[in-house]
């Protein structure tokens, strides 16, 4: 009998004990709040409390000009309705608070409780005609906005908001797209400190759940602060019955009553939601109203959504202050092996300041106690022991230096041909280039020659999207300064990368100079020899800062590809890689692909320095947290969760091939580079030859490709990558495709082929 | 392989009995079995017997069946081939007609016999039973973060590991992490590669990778057996060779088994040969379009001309469930081997393998240029083979 239980003896109450608690309690109840602060903090409707205990200092100050307007139509709102009430038999006080309610779940908190009251006893306690009044009443300008839309904006947009009295958002958003971009320009940064705390408060609750219903929200902030955000929340807790008939008339009277700039923050919103950012920074045009408003919400406790971000900034305007401040540029550094890469950028950045004489000496000391001191530079950049030890850089180096004009990510690529898949992960990532070449008798021919890296280094740079390119000139002083030297490389060069490489002239420009020594790096070469025929002086610098960054994709969906993944310090790990698109934010959830999980984004670094923002084209290192590390790898892409990237195991793709000795054909195995990713693959069918220059269709389904021809062909990958089309993401849709230590094509995507589904982990093998 | 007994008449119908002794030789009897043939081997059945009083008593018996195979499975990993099929031979415990999978085992023999034995199936036979042939290899294919533990023997290229670790790049003033996220991966391969070599067959030892990766990672091996007083390794520390490889993938072996400081030391194994046979197809292919043909009809058409000096065949075509399909490839076959061309038929298992059969599976390289007419009828083959 032990094994049965002992029914007759057993305690019910035990046993049910716990199912008992489910039954009593509703939700709310476990949320506890002592009395005394619910009394202090939470206002009732009801208590009719003095809305100035909730209201702070900042506040009363900017918001006297608002109530001073608001007692020329009405008496001041805390005493009105009291004064109303009085005069009015407990039936009527009946009929006014069911009026009263109905008006308010129909207007939502627009409008103050006060005016309401007046009006409805103004109409005899009829609802429509009250309502029809109030609304308006809405419908007038009030004279309490002119004074704000003069400060921020001309007034020209309004009467086109209020012919959209929009059912629609769509509407409202088309009609006033552009705005935003121009507004709060100075502002945005100097407010976003303190605006975090707070907006998360008053904005998350507004985050739309209907763009319609933020829209009214929003316009009730701005309408009558003080009040609208206790009835914001009793707007929120309206049924959903009602919401739909009201909605109309709210919008309707939302597009009225606010200024044109409100509007362009509620269509924006509706365009997309993570668009938040801007919107939301562009309704707060000046910085007092922000505070006051944000201030007055603040005793609402917050019922913030999991969904969306912590802080609202503008976007275009942040950009548009970093932009106006030093232009980004990203430079990779490329050449042939011993071309000296690595020395000249390390003598760049120690005559720029970047490395401390300290260090400087250091080096110096122990690359002499290993017999290699003309590699005391080089070690600036190349860190690791083992390179040290070969004097060889292996992997991509990373710096960053501010010159004048320019803030300068700089990218050290390896020169040797084993360590090409490096270079592209780098020169993939690069805006320009600095083509070294080694001026030395003979090396210049074993570097240029076929087998030099020179040609790949610059053909791979110019298929993977670096449109400017400075040659360096390097190693000068081997050769005793000689013109003639010099002026044999710039033409075999420069014949090289307009022909060949399909450079444009323009885009080129040579410098002379000598890493070792450090001479025409950054100042002005005293070297008579030198100076005799290089009459323009120009150095190594000033070009750099001749160089144009390009524009940067930021409206596009953010797309980010992991190039490391490591553990820094704190909880979490980092990723490192350079923003390709969008823009991404701290707080941000993200996705990543092709794993399909998603992560927020708890930090980000740009340098080593934490900051709120990066953009496309910034090198970052994102802190994830809500993934495991060893799900992300490098080559996955983190990417907006609204717009996912695509991942495909196979992609049809444009290719250029280059000089190859094998002829291409179906089923040829490649190694497929893209952005930091390498991976094996085989193309599988050749699709069409075209014409290199004209790009028709000279043979389709050809049995092989041979060099220097262009084809369209399909390539399958192992497991799925990400990857853009280049239609969409102009440097996001290029790849390098190699074969036996060459490279053999550059490729465009043009199309994803088989785009699996987001959930496939990675383990799907074709 | 051993041969024990073949009994096979002029019309090609007949038996032949077999001893496999390697995990090779599974492999050749994988191609060499196909469905529709018979095949008898001792194997263990379950067998259940009523006694007189109705209890039931389930025994394993050890018996020898004859089936008539319906599928074959062959697992790379463990080199196990498992037959399954009816069973057509009466016998004590198993009725006709009941299901059996005969998992065929290393040294102990089975008797195959087909309806029609052809030359390819023949050949095969020959070269399984050629003792000469043994030059296993493992080769350690790597580049930072991915590599490849192989075990390469005449046929088969068998990945024995594939490691693939996330190691931390350099960065400013943080390289320790990289360091030691090397030294991770290292001892990850260490691990595979100890498991899984066997230095009594295994003739020498191959690291390849770009840079500086493979002296690196050899050096460190020496180390740690050193450390751990690996005598294993030390004792075969010759049999290291380090060879330059263009990426850690699989299919870089290829260049490592073409490379002629290795091929010298593999003599001619029959891998080598095979990336050797491809390459020419490739040059070929480059200098001279017209004299490189491959897929199916142009082979034909070609071989129809007499035009055939080499052809490369995929040994996965012969494996075709179809029996009409592989009579194809063997006519072809037949038919150039008589104009006394060379055939080489390739391990699907090997890289270069793989390569062809992703071309099709057929290539040839012709005596004399012929041009090529047909466009359009390729069509359907071009079609994807997976």
């Amino acid at each position: 009998m032990s094994r049965h239980r002992i029914v007759r003896t057993m305690n019910y109450e035990d046993e049910y004990g716990d199912e008992e608690d489910e039954y009593s309690h509703s939700v709310e109840d476990n949320y506890c709040i002592s009395p005394s602060t619910a009394a202090q903090f939470t206002w009732t409707r009801e208590k009719n409390m003095n809305l100035a205990a909730y209201v702070g200092q900042e506040e009363v100050i900017n918001e006297e000009e608002e109530e001073t307007q608001e007692d020329v139509s009405h008496d001041s709102f805390n005493d009105s309705s009291k004064s109303l009430h009085l005069g009015l038999s407990d039936f009527d006080k009946a009929k006014l608070n069911s009026c009263l309610d109905e008006a308010r779940n129909i207007l939502g908190d627009s409008v103050s409780e006060s005016v309401m009251t007046s009006v409805i006893i103004q109409n005899g306690y009829n609802l429509e005609t009250s309502i029809n009044q109030l609304l308006s009443q809405q419908d007038l300008p009030k004279p309490q906005r002119e004074p704000r839309q003069r400060k921020i904006r001309t007034q020209g947009l309004l009467p086109a908001t209020q012919e959209l009295k929009p059912k629609d958002p769509e509407v409202i958003n088309l009609s006033s797209p552009l705005v935003t971009p121009s507004k709060s320009a100075s502002k945005a940064k100097a407010t976003i400190g303190f605006l975090q705390a707070e907006d998360q408060q008053s904005s998350q609750p507004n985050s739309p759940a209907s763009s319609k219903k933020l829209s009214i929200q929003v316009g009730s902030k701005r309408n009558v602060s003080p009040a609208g955000p206790k009835k914001d929340k009793g707007k929120r807790e309206l049924s959903n019955l009602e919401q739909r008939e009201t909605e109309s008339k709210a919008s309707e009277m939302a597009a009225t009553a606010l200024s044109s700039e409100d509007i362009t923050a509620g269509g924006n919103s509706i365009d997309s939601n993570l668009r938040n950012a801007v919107e939301f920074m562009g309704l707060e045009g000046d910085k007092e109203t922000i505070q006051s408003s944000v201030d007055s919400m603040k005793p609402v406790p917050a019922t913030p959504k999991s969904k969306g971000k912590s802080s609202k900034i503008d976007v275009m305007a942040e950009f548009a202050k970093r932009h106006g401040n030093k232009e980004l540029l990203n430079l990779v550094v490329i050449g042939h092996v011993d071309a000296g890469k690595s020395t000249l950028m390390g003598h760049l950045l120690y005559q720029l300041g970047n490395v401390n004489k300290k260090t400087m000496h250091k080096y110096e000391q122990e690359s002499k106690k290993i017999g290699k001191s003309s590699f005391a530079f080089a070690w600036v950049l190349d860190e690791t022991e083992e390179e040290r030890e070969r004097g060889v850089t292996m992997d991509v180096a990373q710096n960053r230096f501010e010159t004048e004009k320019k803030c300068i990510t700089l990218l050290d690529a390896p020169g040797h041909k084993d360590f090409i898949p490096n270079m592209i992960t780098g020169a993939s990532q690069a805006d320009v280039a600095i083509l070294v070449i080694n001026a030395t008798r003979g090396e210049f021919e074993t570097g240029f020659d076929a087998g030099g890296q020179t040609r790949e280094h610059a053909l791979l740079a110019r298929s993977l999207g670096v449109g400017q390119i400075i040659v360096a000139v390097n190693k000068m002083d081997t050769v005793d300064w000689n013109y003639d030297r010099y002026e044999s490389i710039t033409k075999k060069i420069g014949q090289f990368l307009t022909k060949q490489a399909g450079f444009k002239e323009s885009d080129i420009c040579y410098v002379p100079c000598s890493g070792l020594i450090g001479e025409n790096l950054t100042k002005p070469s005293t070297e008579p020899k030198l100076t005799s025929w290089y009459k323009s002086g120009i150095t190594l610098l000033q070009q750099i800062e001749n160089l144009k960054p390009p524009v940067r994709p930021i409206d596009k969906p953010f797309r980010l590809h992991v190039s490391d993944v490591f553990k820094g310090v704190g909880t979490g790990f980092n990723v490192a890689g350079r923003v390709g698109a969008g823009y991404v934010q701290s707080g941000d959830k993200i996705l990543i692909m092709p794993l399909g999980n998603c992560a927020t984004v708890k930090n980000i670094y740009i340098d080593d320095v934490a900051d709120n923002l990066a953009f496309a084209g910034d090198h970052v290192n994102l802190t994830l947290s809500g993934v495991d590390m060893s799900n992300v790898s490098i080559g996955s892409c983190l990417c907006d969760p609204n717009t996912p990237a695509r991942s495909a195991t196979r992609v049809r793709a444009k290719i250029v091939i280059f000089n190859i000795d094998l002829p291409i054909t179906k089923g040829y195995p490649v190694v497929f580079h893209y952005q930091s990713i390498n991976e094996p693959a085989i193309i599988k069918r050749l699709l069409s030859q075209l014409h290199r220059s004209t790009g028709e269709v000279i043979k389709k389904k050809p049995r092989c490709l041979v060099k220097n021809t262009s084809a369209v062909v399909e390539i399958e990958l192992e497991r799925p990558v990400c990857m853009e089309l280049y239609s969409e993401f102009k440097d996001l849709g290029r790849f390098m495709l190699r074969s036996g230590g060459h490279t053999i094509a550059a490729g465009l995507v043009e199309e994803m082929v088989q785009t699996l589904k987001t959930s496939v982990n990675g383990t799907s093998q074709s | 392989m051993k041969l024990t007994n073949r009994s096979i008449d002029k019309n090609n119908c007949g038996s032949v009995t077999l001893v496999p002794e390697e995990p090779e030789d599974m492999w050749h009897t994988y191609n060499l079995v196909s469905v529709g043939d018979t095949i008898r081997s001792t194997t263990i059945r379950k067998v259940q017997t009523e006694s007189a009083t109705g209890s039931v008593n389930v025994n394993k018996v050890r018996t020898t069946l004859t089936i008539q195979v319906e599928s074959i499975d062959f697992d790379t990993q463990a080199c196990v081939l498992r037959v399954s099929g009816r069973n057509v031979q009466e016998n004590q415990y198993v009725k006709m007609g009941a299901y059996h999978t005969l998992l065929l085992e290393m040294n102990r023999q089975f008797t195959l016999t087909k309806q029609e034995w052809d030359s390819v199936a023949l050949d095969r036979i020959d070269t399984a039973c050629d003792p000469a042939q043994h030059a296993d290899l493992m080769a350690i294919i790597m580049q930072e973060g991915i590599a490849h533990v192989c075990l390469v023997t005449p046929s088969m290229t068998l990945v024995r590991a594939k490691i693939e670790t996330n190691i931390p790049r350099k960065r400013k003033g943080m390289c320790d992490q990289h360091t030691k996220g090397l030294y991770r991966f290292y001892d990850q391969i260490i691990q595979a590669f100890q498991r899984h070599v066997n230095f009594d067959i295994v003739k020498c030892v191959l690291i390849a990778s770009p840079g500086f990766v493979k002296d690196q990672f050899a050096d460190y091996l020496f180390a740690q057996a050193v450390k751990s007083d690996d005598k294993t390794i030390l004792e075969n520390k010759s049999k290291f060779i380090l060879v330059h490889s263009s990426s850690g993938f699989k299919h870089s072996l290829k260049e490592v088994l073409a490379d002629p400081a290795i091929s010298v030391k593999l003599a001619d194994t029959k891998a080598a040969g095979e990336v050797k046979a491809l390459d020419d197809f490739y040059t070929m292919l480059q200098t001279d379009p017209n004299r490189a043909y491959y897929g199916i009809k142009h082979c034909e058409r070609a071989a129809e001309q007499q035009a055939i000096e080499v052809l490369m065949v995929s040994d996965e075509l012969f494996r075709a469930q179809n029996v009409a399909q592989r009579k194809r490839y063997v006519s072809l076959v037949d038919s150039v081997k008589e104009n006394g061309a060379e055939v080489k038929i390739f391990s699907s298992l090997h890289v270069s393998g793989e390569q062809l059969g992703q071309l099709t599976g057929v290539a040839a390289i012709l005596r004399f240029p012929m041009p090529d007419e047909d466009e359009d009828e390729d069509q359907a083959e071009d079609s994807d083979n997976d």
